[in-house]
């Protein structure tokens, strides 16, 4: 939908504060839909869930229903998933093999996997004299303007013109790096099964949620508890004198009181990413992770190893839609469905290379905070849907962003929270910062 | 013991279990289960194991425990609103019953569930694997097949199925 009157998006978002329109309006929702969702690099998926040509799963660009598709040349293509004839959707599946072609269950019309078309049936005695021949461009299944893989993690962009993926990524490009160098292989390998949740607020909620330091402590003191009570008694019953990891994982929520979590730093890049800098505190010495030191070390030597686990991330969002934790291989792709409704797509990773326990040891983590059946998470989706309730009404107009605000660093466009000062709200006016340029910019490409 | 009267106290005992979920009784719930049970949710009725795998649920008493800690905590925000669930069991076909009177036995399920407004349906197949104790059964195994595992979750799932 392009809608002609254009609200003042510049308006909506001061350095300090936000409209609360901006979350539950839905001709802004349209506006974003387009020009920021529909025109910057969106994380498509990863190419080990295409190995096999033809091999192909769905995915939602902003409201574009699209395909990705491994060709025969090896190639991942992107295409927006409609046949050019009469609208059908090709693929109705969220994954599967088309084989060697594409064929439309409406009228049989076949496409390559680049989506130049095959064949129509009867193409010859139906359309001579039409203003239809074999060469017609209208019958290709359109393809996303560009696609870029990197690390065999793949992303398109659905405008011509605007920064490279590398580009666009910037710093935040860690995500990926911090994931992959951690394979001994230097690789990654998709755990194929994705947690899909809905949540019922706006996506910005999610993307701000993410970062927010402060919250933790307050949201999720149940399960912290509750974990961290379990954790002493095993403790005191283990040999170690420890509990699985996986418990601790649970009671830092809790443990890691407010004042700890000012220990950690955002840095906050431009396009709206965001690197959430310090760690819970799990490099243990234990068997597992020394077994897994040693096939690091013989794959890198001493110095490229001590780099690689040297990096000191929590957590890196890549705006507008996916949230990576790269020592636990793990991400959420956000797919915004509506205004007032948000899936996000939880997947998890192999380092390949590494023995099997580091491999469970991030599981725990999936399946326990990440699954639909997540300790954690589920009062920050309370959460979201009363915060969305909450902005609907007139009881206010502005969403406060101003924690910590003024104490921010700022050097050549990139902005850190203060010493100290973890629980900054820098991420969200950062990340409100890109979206005003973005809406606010006519040309297809966004901030360039 | 005759066929009939296995099946009788296999549906009574599975009954049970419905029961104390539906009635919030979580200690009681988890009691159920032996030393070392599990309670296993696969995303998908092909999974063979829970161990190593993605899991919905894969829980031991301890996590069992955890679980039960956060939903009891005042500040379980989730847990605030009007919340409950009905659960109706039935099909139950013993699959394999062993001379020291050890069951193995599938069930249907349909579980309703209420939050705030919203009503919320799950429903599929129980795999028990029950082991006689002095009185009546204890869970070693509780799989839950849901049909709609793989369906996108409006909202999570708080507490066991
Ligand atoms: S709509 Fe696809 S062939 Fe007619
Ligand atoms: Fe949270």
């Amino acid at each position: 939908m392009k809608t002609n009157h254009k609200p003042n998006f510049r308006k909506m978002v001061e350095p300090d504060r936000v409209r609360k329109e901006v979350y539950t309006d839905e001709e802004i929702f349209q506006h974003e839909m387009e020009r920021i969702h529909e025109t910057v690099w969106i994380y498509c998926g990863h190419d080990s869930q295409v190995k096999n040509t033809g091999d192909y799963v769905t995915v939602q660009i902003g409201r574009q229903p699209m395909i990705m598709v491994r060709g025969k040349d090896r190639k991942v293509n992107v295409l927006y998933n409609r046949c050019p004839h009469r609208g059908n959707m090709i693929c109705g599946d969220m994954k599967g093999n088309t084989g060697d072609q594409f064929r439309c269950s409406y009228h049989a019309w076949t496409f390559h996997h680049d989506g130049k078309l095959k064949n129509i049936p009867m193409m010859e005695s139906g359309y001579k004299g039409t203003r239809l021949n074999k060469d017609s461009p209208e019958l290709c299944m359109k393809r996303a303007a560009r696609v870029e893989v990197y690390r065999g993690f793949v992303f398109a962009s659905l405008a011509k013109d605007g920064p490279s993926l590398k580009e666009f990524l910037g710093e935040a490009i860690v995500a990926f790096d911090d994931m992959c160098d951690r394979a001994p292989e230097g690789e990654v390998e998709i755990v194929p099964n994705c947690f899909r949740v809905i949540q019922h607020s706006n996506w910005k909620l999610f993307m701000e949620n993410q970062i927010d330091a402060l919250h933790p402590s307050v949201v999720h003191q149940s399960t912290g508890r509750a974990a961290h009570e379990v954790e002493k008694q095993l403790a005191k019953k283990a040999k170690s004198g420890e509990a699985p990891l996986s418990y601790h994982m649970l009671s830092a929520f809790a443990t890691v009181t407010i004042d700890k979590w000012d220990n950690f730093q955002t840095i906050n890049y431009p396009y709206g990413h965001c690197v959430l800098a310090g760690y819970m505190g799990l490099r243990p010495q234990d068997p597992d992770t020394l077994a897994y030191d040693k096939v690091m070390l013989k794959a890198y030597g001493r110095k490229r190893f001590e780099e690689i686990i040297g990096v000191n991330i929590h957590h890196v969002l890549v705006y507008p839609g996916l949230s990576v934790q790269s020592p636990l291989q793990q991400l959420r792709a956000v797919r915004p469905l509506g205004v007032d409704r948000t899936m996000t797509e939880i997947w998890h990773f192999r380092l390949k290379g590494a023995p099997e326990p580091i491999y469970r040891r991030s599981l725990a983590y999936y399946n326990l905070v990440n699954s639909p059946a997540t300790l954690i998470n589920a009062d920050d989706l309370e959460n979201f849907w009363k915060c969305h309730i909450g902005l609907t009404s007139d009881g206010g107009d502005w969403v406060s962003l101003a924690r910590h605000h003024g104490r921010d660093i700022e050097k050549n466009g990139v902005v850190s929270s203060g010493p100290n000062m973890g629980t900054s709200e820098a991420p969200m006016r950062n990340q409100m910062k890109a979206w005003a340029k973005y809406m606010s910019s006519a040309a297809q490409g966004g901030l360039r | 013991m005759s066929d009939l009267q296995l099946q009788h106290e296999v549906e009574q005992f599975l009954y049970r279990q419905a029961e104390l979920l539906d009635g919030k009784q979580w200690q009681a719930w988890t009691g159920l289960f032996t030393a070392d049970g599990i309670y296993w949710m696969p995303p998908d009725a092909s999974y063979k194991t829970w161990d190593g795998q993605p899991a919905i649920f894969a829980e031991d008493r301890n996590l069992m425990a955890v679980r039960m800690g956060r939903v009891l905590h005042p500040d379980a925000w989730s847990q605030r609103p009007l919340w409950g669930t009905n659960h109706v069991v039935s099909n139950v076909v013993i699959r394999k019953a062993a001379k020291n009177g050890d069951v193995e036995v599938t069930s249907r399920f349909h579980m309703m569930e209420l939050r705030r407004d919203d009503v919320r349906h799950f429903a599929g197949q129980y795999t028990h694997h029950l082991v006689k104790v002095k009185k009546g059964y204890a869970i070693k195994l509780q799989r839950v097949d849901m049909t709609n595992a793989q369906a996108a979750y409006d909202y999570v799932l708080q507490v066991w199925v």
